[in-house]
């Protein structure tokens, strides 16, 4: 059972969390004006990097979104950082 | 020469001591140049070279394989074939797929041991039976072979299933596809390998791919750890592997990789000759030809590149099969593996050209990519023989996410991811 650090709560188990989605993703904007190729990668395509990665995940006990980044292939966790405050 | 296999010739070799086998397939150095070179030895890179040759005449093809013939995902499945899905895209695909099976053992001259011993899926309420319902109409319509069983038909083909009233998911009745099995994961690489390699197709291990090489926009080759290989068109079959290839070739792909686990026990006596699948568990488990209780669930939730399983995942997965058979509680488990896969957001592959000209995708079977290995590498190999979509494959393409035309059998056939 890994456990992975909630910048709120601190270290809990791994099945207390779930998988947002890459960092640094932006929704394109206007909506109304984006092409479907633009939209479709944004809403599908991934870099699904092997080895280190930046990622959102929320610890739903607690509803703390937050961004990771850790290892694909080792699991091993770098460090968690707040979203509290910061813009996209 | 490859010689035959048949009774006579095992029967001749073991009166000799078994002295006179020859290997399966040679391991030449890669050439120079070939018409195609399809990167990723297990099951769809194999039978891709297969069917270049079979169905279209081209045998100057080389197979690259990083490390071993069939050592991903090919030899990490728990070797399930069916075709019970909901799309009429799917069951065309998936229903192909295991035709193809039905014939392959004699068209190899290699027993994949295939055991159509049917594949059925419990449903545990009467919301459940109406989707169970649903599906089977679905199946039928569709044109592949599929039942309705009630309770008793369920209890008949599995009777050491959990049949207590108290049961957390009783058994209302279920799904039954007869035609579906399961077969000998590694003989259906070595078959496709040693069916291609005598028809002059090279088989490269350990060689891995480091780069692309791309001339005037398209693909024209690759660079390996065994140096330059270049080739006419370019296939590309590496489940779990394919966002790494394709960062190499300078795209991205809709894809996330995760592990997905299966376990099986101690070998026991024959008790159970099916595949039972519990929709309220996702567990799903068959017993081998070896007497092991072979069992499996869902993904790991977390993304990983990682060929091992979690603990939470493997402790959901046990405890489903103890809801399931309670009597499999006595079992000792004796093996727990992972192999890498990747999830499509439809939960349906991807077969069609690349962003990049002259490089062709197989990838993205998720969960079901030994299943599809013939029907994987059929389509591939007339992609990259006709540079046109076969039928079956053009649902397929990469382009249905920008279109918004998603086969999704996440929904539809409730896989569980």
């Amino acid at each position: 059972m890994q456990l992975f650090p909630c910048p709120f709560c601190g270290p809990r188990d791994e099945t207390e969390f779930h998988f947002g989605g890459e960092a640094g993703k932006v929704r394109p904007e206007p909506a109304a004006e984006i092409a479907a190729e633009r939209w479709s990668k944004f809403l599908y395509t991934n870099a699904n990097p092997k080895g280190a990665t930046r990622e959102i995940w929320v610890h739903l006990t607690c509803g703390e979104f937050f961004l990771m980044e850790r290892d694909t292939v080792t699991h091993a966790v770098k460090g968690s950082h707040s979203l509290v405050g910061e813009k996209p | 020469m490859t010689r035959r296999y048949s009774a006579f010739g095992l029967f001749r070799e073991g009166l000799r001591g078994h002295t006179g086998w020859q290997p399966a397939w040679r391991s030449p150095k890669p050439k120079p140049r070939y018409d195609a070179v399809i990167i990723g030895g297990g099951g769809h890179g194999l039978a891709t070279a297969y069917y270049l040759n079979k169905n279209h005449g081209i045998s100057n093809v080389a197979v690259i394989e990083k490390g071993w013939l069939g050592g991903g995902n090919t030899g990490r499945n728990t070797t399930t074939i069916r075709s019970n899905y909901f799309y009429p895209e799917s069951v065309a695909l998936y229903d192909f797929s295991l035709k193809l099976y039905e014939g392959l053992s004699r068209e190899l001259n290699y027993n994949i041991m295939l055991s159509q011993r049917g594949v059925v899926t419990v449903a545990h309420s009467d919301a459940e039976m109406e989707i169970a319902a649903r599906i089977v109409n679905a199946m039928q319509l569709n044109g592949t072979d599929a039942e309705l069983l009630g309770r008793e038909g369920v209890l008949e083909k599995a009777p050491l299933l959990n049949s207590s009233d108290r049961a957390r998911y009783p058994i209302f009745g279920g799904s039954w596809q007869g035609r579906a099995g399961v077969a000998r994961h590694d003989a259906v690489a070595w078959g496709y390998a040693r069916a291609a390699d005598a028809a002059g197709v090279d088989i490269i291990q350990n060689c891995e791919v480091t780069g692309f090489i791309v001339e005037n926009g398209r693909c024209a080759g690759v660079e390996t750890t065994q140096g330059a290989i270049r080739g006419d068109n370019i296939g590309l079959a590496v489940a779990g592997h394919s966002s790494v290839l394709a960062a190499k070739a300078g795209f991205e792909l809709p894809i996330r990789s995760y592990s997905l686990q299966a376990m099986v026990s101690e070998p026991v006596k024959p008790c159970l000759d099916t595949v039972v699948l519990y929709l309220g568990t996702a567990t799903y488990l068959f017993q081998s030809d070896k007497g092991e209780i072979v069992v499996g669930g869902g993904l790991d939730r977390v993304p990983s590149y990682a060929q091992r399983g979690n603990p939470p995942m493997q402790q959901h997965i046990i405890s489903g099969m103890l809801e399931m058979f309670p009597s499999f509680g006595q079992l000792k488990m004796l093996r727990q593996w992972a192999g890498v896969v990747d999830v499509v957001p439809d939960s349906s592959p991807i077969i069609g050209p690349s962003p990049l000209p002259g490089l062709y995708l197989n990838c993205g079977w998720g969960t079901g990519g030994f299943k599809s290995i013939p029907a994987g590498g059929w389509l591939l190999a007339n992609l990259i023989a006709n540079g046109t979509h076969h039928e079956i494959s053009r649902p397929f393409d990469l382009d249905r996410f920008a279109r918004g035309r998603l086969v999704d059998e996440a929904a539809g056939s409730g896989i569980a991811h």
